[in-house]
């Protein structure tokens, strides 16, 4: 019998209750929410049930969304079942204030830069990974880029039309 | 159907001056078996028909470069016959492109390796200003961290407008006294990037 979004949502209600939530299907793909520190557990169960099989840690990134008080930043886990070629994705969140989630580099090593590079363009702070610093922007940047707080342009040009970059 | 073959029954007899272009010597006193010039312009006329240019290619503008050295526009006319690929052996130093914050340091360290006299053009608006490319991760303009002889407009510029920025270049080279790179204002000018 091939997976079903139904199916997987069955068995993660089943043994996480009210830690996942908000299910949807976009574009017949299965998206939900997982409780901030569960997101291990959560990301376990998914490999090791041999119904699920989710051993393809496909894509992890970050969203900033600043008008959510308290959960502004978002963490994407994007999985793949590769025997039943079936996807799925789930998201955590947490505060802009204290952004700390569990680390998932040691389940999937695939996770190691994926959240170095989050971690640089967000500041997301996963605890327990073992060489968390910046991976694609210079050392000496001092904040982080993608967050709506700061801006895009680069603020220290003087000598550009203003009207022309955003800053008009 | 084949093309016919054709023969020129009428060539015209080649001649030397059409296909070499001669340099032209310096101001000077020519006597019989003598010639005196300034020490200077003899130096600037042989440097600037021998640069060896070193291609700092990083994009698009780095294609069109490909097309100047190439047969239909053959930088190789102005002298520069020899791309070279290590700095300590080349004279000017060609910037084609964006260069990231990340790659600054890298540029400086090319341009470090280079030996004295040494020039630098920097070819389209990503290596002049940055370009379009107004963000967090794109240096604005190498001449915040080396010094530019030579700015080349475009996005990308034409092979014509680099080899007008190379001629530009050679003016700059031939017309340089032999004490600028001893001097005051360019020990001071180094200093302000940090150089020595």
């Amino acid at each position: 019998m091939a997976l079903t979004n139904e199916h997987i949502q069955h068995r993660l209600t089943e043994k996480f209750g009210d830690l996942v939530s908000n299910f949807s299907v976009l574009y017949d793909m299965l998206n939900f929410e997982v409780s901030t520190d569960q997101n291990l557990k959560v990301l376990q169960f998914l490999y090791d049930e041999a119904d699920l099989n989710f051993q393809f840690l496909t894509d992890l990134c970050g969203v900033n969304f600043p008008d959510q008080i308290g959960r502004e930043l978002a963490v994407v886990y994007h999985l793949h079942n590769l025997q039943d070629n079936v996807r799925i994705r789930f998201k955590v969140f947490t505060s802009v204030a204290s952004p700390d989630v569990y680390t998932a580099s040691k389940l999937f090593s695939a996770a190691n830069w994926m959240e170095r590079e989050t971690y640089d363009f967000y500041g997301i702070n996963f605890i327990g990974h073992s060489n968390l610093k910046r991976i694609l922007n210079v050392d000496e940047m001092d904040y982080f880029p993608l967050r709506k707080e700061y801006p895009l342009e680069d603020q220290t040009r003087i000598d550009k039309d203003d009207q022309m970059f955003g800053r008009g | 159907m084949s093309r016919p073959v054709r023969f020129n029954t009428h060539p015209i007899e080649a001649k030397l001056s059409d296909a070499i272009s001669v340099a032209e010597a310096p101001d000077g006193y020519a006597g019989e078996g003598f010639f005196t010039a300034r020490l200077s312009d003899v130096v600037g006329l042989a440097r600037k028909n021998s640069l060896w240019p070193l291609p700092f290619a990083t994009s698009c503008c780095g294609i069109e470069f490909m097309a100047t050295m190439g047969s239909h526009y053959d930088l190789a006319r102005f002298g520069s016959e020899r791309v070279g690929f290590s700095p300590r052996q080349c004279d000017l130093l060609m910037v084609m492109g964006t260069i990231s914050k990340k790659m600054g340091p890298v540029l400086r360290q090319v341009y470090l390796q280079m030996a004295e006299p040494r020039w630098v053009l920097s070819v389209g608006a990503c290596a002049c200003s940055g370009g379009i490319f107004d963000t967090y991760s794109v240096l604005q303009g190498i001449d915040q961290i080396i010094p530019v002889d030579v700015y080349v407009p475009g996005c990308p510029p034409r092979p014509e407008a680099i080899l007008d920025g190379f001629m530009k270049i050679q003016e700059l080279v031939g017309l340089e006294s032999i004490r600028r790179r001893n001097s005051y204002q360019y020990k001071a000018l180094m200093n302000s990037y940090g150089i020595e």
